[in-house]
């Protein structure tokens, strides 16, 4: 399977690959996807007092596709409030990383892994 | 451009330039490009004779009468003649097949067409290396038992099957005995004159000989007869019609000669450079290599790097063409069905790699293809949260997954 050119970069120079401490306050974790279907995503995200995302990490297992896919996500959620970052589609990374149709679960699971993470957060501060 | 280095032997082969060179000849006017059917002239007499000349090339390798091989397209036109020309055939006899889950496609396919059709087939587990279990397999067969298929040498994991032993069960119990020899021939010893098989398929392009060819063995004493599947001139003894392409017989019996001759160095040399390759990885950890070691083609190594999934690894080492069983390569999404009827774990499956080393591959491609993996593997492996969560001492199978 030939891949378009953001895909393979994503992959070759994954942005943002790393742990954040799950036991912060201000860190929200979210794991998604199984180990038996191929692909796993680990999302986190840091935010500062003002509530706006200013640090993110992922790791994960899984092809070329779901690394491009929550690679591009760290990248996006940067700088966006909770809510903002919650707004954000499958659809737009499809786009963006040129998937094809047999990947697009790759782009859902990363809108699973963020959306997640936001719960763990908000779950965290009730 | 810097071609990838190739690495899937098991796939196809090139064609042996010796092979090629002979097969130019028989194409144009200068050439024999006559219809070996053509009983009246010179130009059928030379095709003829070359026709003649690789079915005895082609008997000589695997121990068989050349009245014993039928041209066919290849072996899954091989394996559809003889499993559903026997059951056509003997239909009366009873309706019972036997064969193994991780056949290839062509014969699982091919029974599935006869169960629409009225037929009942068992799909045997293998064990967990891979071979046939013998005292399952002789419960399995019944009074309505007509025929086994089971391959001698599997395609994803080069695990070679005991045909004797198989072939005396079959033989006690009256039941015909089919073999998907296209992994096989040419790379291990085949004696039919000796061995209790009624039908073996083969292929040209897996052993340095042309695509779309292959040829079934269907043996005379016993004799075994079948319904064809394709009708027309009544050509090959009227089990399989249509013109003979010359060419493309001339380059399967080329290349079965050359196997023949130089079988036993290849073999050496060949299994040489796949225990260089495992031993590149044996210090690595939770690697898994997948199906019996001993009981293995030369060439084959399947391998599973856990917590790296393979696509991704495929995709990382992309300077080596190879194969995955992971579900990515598939459109279905489902891993191997091979590795899977192993009893492999889902995530083993999704990690497995099969390297195929064959005629042209040298030590410096295997040294290479060791360097780029290692370090490619602890590239993903450092993106993976399923290694962190092994190294922090984890039991994935412990974890509640959000399957999707």
């Amino acid at each position: 399977m030939a891949y378009g050119k953001k895909v393979m970069d994503h992959y070759e120079n994954p942005r943002n690959v790393g742990v954040l401490d799950k036991d912060a306050p201000n860190v929200g974790t979210g794991m998604v996807g199984a180990p038996a279907c191929g692909d796993v995503m680990r999302l986190q995200i840091q935010i500062n007092d003002e509530g706006v995302i200013e640090e993110a990490k992922f790791k994960t297992y899984g092809c070329g596709s779901a690394i491009a896919s929550s690679s591009l996500l760290t990248e996006w959620v940067k700088g966006k409030t909770l809510d903002e970052a919650a707004q954000i589609k499958n659809t737009e990374i499809v786009e963006e990383l040129e998937l094809p149709p047999v990947k697009i679960h790759c782009s859902v699971l990363a809108e699973d892994a963020i959306k997640a993470a936001i719960n763990d957060l908000k779950s965290k501060a009730s | 451009m810097l071609t990838p280095t190739y690495m899937d032997y098991s796939s196809t082969t090139p064609v042996d330039q010796r092979v090629a060179k002979k097969m130019a000849k028989y194409l144009t006017m200068e050439g024999d490009f006559g219809n070996p059917a053509s009983r009246s002239h010179f130009y059928g007499w030379q095709a003829e004779k070359a026709v003649d000349e690789a079915r005895t090339q082609v008997a000589d390798l695997v121990g068989a009468d050349p009245r014993e091989i039928v041209w066919t397209s290849g072996a899954t036109e091989s394996n559809n003649l003889a499993i559903k020309g026997i059951a056509h055939f003997y239909e009366k006899r009873g309706k019972h097949i036997i064969t193994l889950k991780t056949e290839h496609k062509a014969v699982l396919d091919t029974c599935r067409q006869l169960e629409r059709e009225g037929f009942e087939v068992t799909y045997l587990d293998p064990l967990p290396n891979g071979l046939l279990d013998m005292d399952v397999f002789k419960k399995t067969i019944r009074e309505d038992t007509i025929l086994a298929s089971i391959m001698h040498v599997n395609n994803e994991i080069g695990v070679i099957q005991d045909l004797q032993a198989i072939g005396d069960i079959c033989r006690e119990n009256k039941v015909f005995f089919h073999v998907d020899a296209a992994q096989s021939v040419g790379k291990l010893e085949i004696n039919l004159e000796s061995l209790p098989v009624d039908l073996m398929s083969f292929s040209a392009h897996k052993i340095y000989g042309p695509k779309g060819m292959g040829a079934l063995y269907v043996s005379r004493k016993p004799r075994v007869r079948l319904e064809a599947q394709m009708h027309g001139g009544g050509h090959e003894r009227g089990m399989r019609s249509g013109t003979l392409a010359t060419h493309q017989i001339v380059g399967i019996g080329e290349a079965f000669a050359i196997a023949k001759a130089e079988m036993k160095d290849e073999g050496v040399r060949v299994q040489k450079l796949r225990d260089r390759l495992l031993a590149g990885f044996s210090d690595m950890e939770e690697v898994v290599v997948n199906g019996d070691l001993d009981q293995r083609i030369s060439g084959n190594l399947n391998i599973s790097f856990n917590y790296v999934e393979g696509e991704s690894l495929m995709m990382a080492i992309s300077d080596v063409a190879v194969s995955s069983g992971s579900a990515c390569t598939s459109s279905s999404l489902e891993p191997s069905y091979v590795l899977r009827a192993l009893g492999l774990t889902d995530e083993l499956a999704h990690s497995s790699i099969r390297f195929s080393v064959g005629r042209y591959t040298t030590e410096k491609d295997v040294d290479d293809a060791i360097t780029l993996v290692r370090e490619k593997v602890q590239k993903l492996r450092d993106l993976s949260p399923l290694w962190d969560m092994f190294k922090d001492g984890v039991d994935l199978s412990s974890v509640e997954w959000a399957a999707h």
